[in-house]
């Protein structure tokens, strides 16, 4: 009796002790399975000579090489490129100005924060539809400026093969830049006053102090900004299904559409898994380095 | 250890039981498809109806989005796991890829029995058969290559119908476009454009260019002068649409014609469905005309069909022949195709009851199919399996939303055919 009931409270404190662990376990396994595994099963996909159904005929880089002879590829990585720079560099320009503009202890600013970030509260496809009607020439904008009166105003980039992508530019920066504002407005709050105090008292201007203390004191906030940006960028999929449908043509193209249509239209899964190691590539280029120094700083620190 | 032995004894008695009561269940089938909404909803319900007064057990699975995209994913993942459901709504080509993989069932014995040789048409047989077995079936022809016309409008400038070669197209639009009328309602979606594009292959082509060009993708006709003449053609048709066609679903195209804010649109009849809706008179209110033939008439389908897979069990089996049997027979194809839109696929059954749109499209079909100008679609995925067409549809929308010449076109084409077909 005495024997089990010892056991039984070593069970209880060995479960006490790796309880955390018992409880993570799952979630961890999981992710593990679904979420690396199946980009290694991508990684082996793309390899194969898979068609409609997964199949494990050893190809070596024919997808690959198939997927960079395809026009539509290369219109698809041109506009991420053009979509990505744009997004992100207006991005933080946008936020870091209202940020700052917010900064200055003005009246009402629980009011224009909260209408500025309210956009990201609101799902991409919205965004998508909305941004869609607006900027349709026969429906939005450029009827109501021809209604009232402005016949010679033109803006017809969302029917326009060659602008097209911009006015997804447009659609992504209106919905994330307050995010990216509330993200600097944090950081500028978190900027010792003292400085600043003391910056005044040597009669520094309002810019200069601005551009010589407290934007490179909150460096780290650019640099998790364009990382959250930059995989917004990346993966973004349903904001361009929805504005122009990857239109006209195949000119609003983004690598995630591309690899949408490879796959669930087309039966062609080995590009189709080519081209999502691609995506892969470009995040893991923008992600390792920024692991790699957060990581590193962490060991100075701790 | 007793506890356990007893489970797995009780156990083996439900599962026993649960079999020998499957062995005498009714015919079950369970159908895939993504018929969800409007006409092909109401389609559907009826063949469920039918299917069940004849003594079945109907298990529907619709899966809504994506034009099929999404029932076809859920497809792969259910053959994948050996769970395949009974019959799945498939069309085209992809009948042939399924059946190379071995997951469709035989349904010869239906075939026999019900004479399906003589009464579907040889063109349809092709394709739902592998290797000279039935392993589909189909449920109605859609004609894809119909110009509607508004008369009202095409009164304005003198015409009392559709035009009947593509000069006179030409010719109609610059008039239309003169008096200051939009000459043809467009969706820009990659389709849609293949959809013209495929009508203007036919029109100025001919049926045997067709075949040669874009079922057997023969390099010499597809860089032929006859396929830059067509591309040239698309470039005309592109200043016959007004500016804000990009990206238009096809039934907002439809409404302009119906409101009278574009002349014509080349669609396949599922328009009809919306004039019909809409309590339009064909005939009066709108006009159906084969879009314009220099080379001779022909007639593309587009035809929609169950497939039947491999299932277990005496009843699953049965399900699937009867329904096979119900699909093909006359009262459905009748009840369907007035729902759709669309005509029946086989002979035999009355058309009475259909409008006169219908009537045409059954009398140019059997007319056609003498001449050899009764022809798969390739923009609706009957000519060519997805990986093909797919390349084909991305020249021609490239071509047709920016300023690419003719001849870089046809090039293009050749060259996006080659890499897809490695």
């Amino acid at each position: 009796m005495g024997a089990s009931s010892s056991t039984e409270s070593n069970l209880m404190a060995s479960l006490q002790r790796n309880l955390s662990k018992i409880v993570v376990a799952p979630s961890f396994a999981a992710s593990l399975f679904f979420v690396y595994g199946f980009i290694i099963w991508t990684a082996w996909m793309a390899f194969s000579k898979s068609r409609m159904m997964p199949v494990y005929d050893w190809a070596g880089l024919r997808q690959y090489e198939r997927l960079w002879q395809m026009e539509r590829w290369h219109v698809a990585i041109e506009n991420l490129l053009i979509f990505g720079g744009l997004f992100i560099v207006i991005c933080l320009f946008l936020g870091c100005l209202l940020a700052v503009l917010l900064d200055q202890r003005i009246r009402a600013e629980g009011v224009l924060r909260t209408i500025f970030l309210y956009p990201m509260a609101l799902s991409f496809i919205v965004t998508g539809t909305t941004w869609k009607w607006i900027l349709n020439p026969g429906l939005g904008l450029e009827k109501m400026m021809h209604d009232l009166g402005w016949a010679s105003f033109k803006f017809d980039w969302l029917v326009n093969s060659d602008f097209a992508i911009y006015t997804v530019v447009i659609a992504a920066v209106w919905q994330a830049s307050g995010f990216i504002m509330a993200m600097f407005l944090a950081a500028l709050r978190g900027v010792d006053q003292d400085i600043i105090r003391a910056a005044y008292m040597d009669g520094a201007s309002l810019p200069r102090i601005y551009f010589g203390i407290i934007i490179p004191s909150i460096r780290p906030v650019f640099l998790s900004a364009i990382v959250v940006l930059a995989h917004l960028a990346v993966k973004s999929f349903d904001l361009v299904i929805a504005l122009t449908g990857g239109g006209p043509g195949y000119s609003s193209d983004l690598p995630a559409t591309f690899m949408y249509t490879m796959a669930f239209q087309r039966n062609q899964l080995g590009i189709s898994a080519a081209s999502a190691m691609m995506m892969l590539a470009t995040v893991m280029a923008i992600i390792v380095p920024y692991l790699y120094s957060e990581l590193r700083g962490g060991k100075k620190n701790g | 250890m007793k506890l356990s032995k007893s489970i797995l004894a009780a156990s083996v008695g439900i599962a026993a039981l649960a079999s020998a009561s499957l062995a005498h269940a009714e015919p079950t089938a369970e159908v895939l498809h993504w018929w969800t909404s409007g006409g092909e909803a109401k389609a559907v319900a009826a063949l469920k109806k039918d299917f069940e007064e004849h003594g079945g057990k109907w298990q529907d699975s619709p899966v809504a989005g994506g034009a099929g995209d999404a029932a076809m994913t859920v497809l792969r993942s259910r053959v994948l796991s050996g769970d395949a459901p009974s019959a799945v709504q498939l069309k085209g080509p992809s009948i042939q890829e399924w059946a190379e993989q071995g997951a469709l069932a035989n349904l010869d014995d239906v075939a026999k029995k019900e004479n399906w040789d003589e009464v579907i048409p040889k063109r349809i047989q092709d394709i739902m058969k592998y290797k000279g077995d039935y392993v589909a079936v189909p449920v109605n022809i859609h004609r894809v290559n119909w110009i509607w016309s508004n008369p009202e409008l095409l009164a304005k400038v003198g015409a009392k119908e559709g035009p009947k070669t593509w000069a006179e197209f030409n010719t109609l639009a610059d008039k239309l476009k003169a008096a200051g009328i939009t000459p043809l309602a467009h969706g820009g979606q990659p389709w849609q454009d293949a959809t013209i594009f495929e009508t203007v292959v036919l029109g100025m082509g001919g049926p045997e260019f067709f075949q040669k060009a874009l079922v057997d993708l023969d390099e010499d006709a597809l860089k032929s002068d006859t396929m830059k003449k067509v591309f040239d053609e698309m470039r005309q048709i592109r200043g016959y649409v007004d500016p804000d066609f990009p990206g238009r679903d096809w039934n907002l195209a439809t409404a302009m014609v119906m409101n009278g804010k574009a002349a014509m649109q080349i669609m396949g009849d599922w328009a009809k469905g919306e004039f019909l809706a809409a309590g339009k008179v064909p005939g009066k209110d709108f006009l159906c005309s084969a879009t314009p033939a220099d080379n001779g008439n022909g007639f593309l389908f587009n035809t929609d069909s169950f497939a039947m897979f491999k299932v277990d069990g005496e009843d699953k089996i049965e399900g699937q022949k009867l329904l096979a049997e119900l699909i093909v027979g006359k009262k459905f194809q009748k009840t369907f195709n007035l729902l759709k839109g669309s005509i029946p696929a086989r002979t035999g059954v009355s058309l009475d009851d259909f409008d006169d749109c219908a009537k045409k499209s059954a009398a140019d079909m059997a007319a056609d199919e003498k001449t050899g100008g009764f022809l798969p679609s390739m923009a609706h995925g009957m000519a060519l399996p997805g990986h093909l067409s797919g390349a084909i549809v991305d020249v021609v929308t490239a071509h047709f939303n920016s300023d690419m010449s003719s001849d870089e076109a046809v090039n293009r084409l050749a060259e996006a055919i080659e890499l897809a077909k490695d």
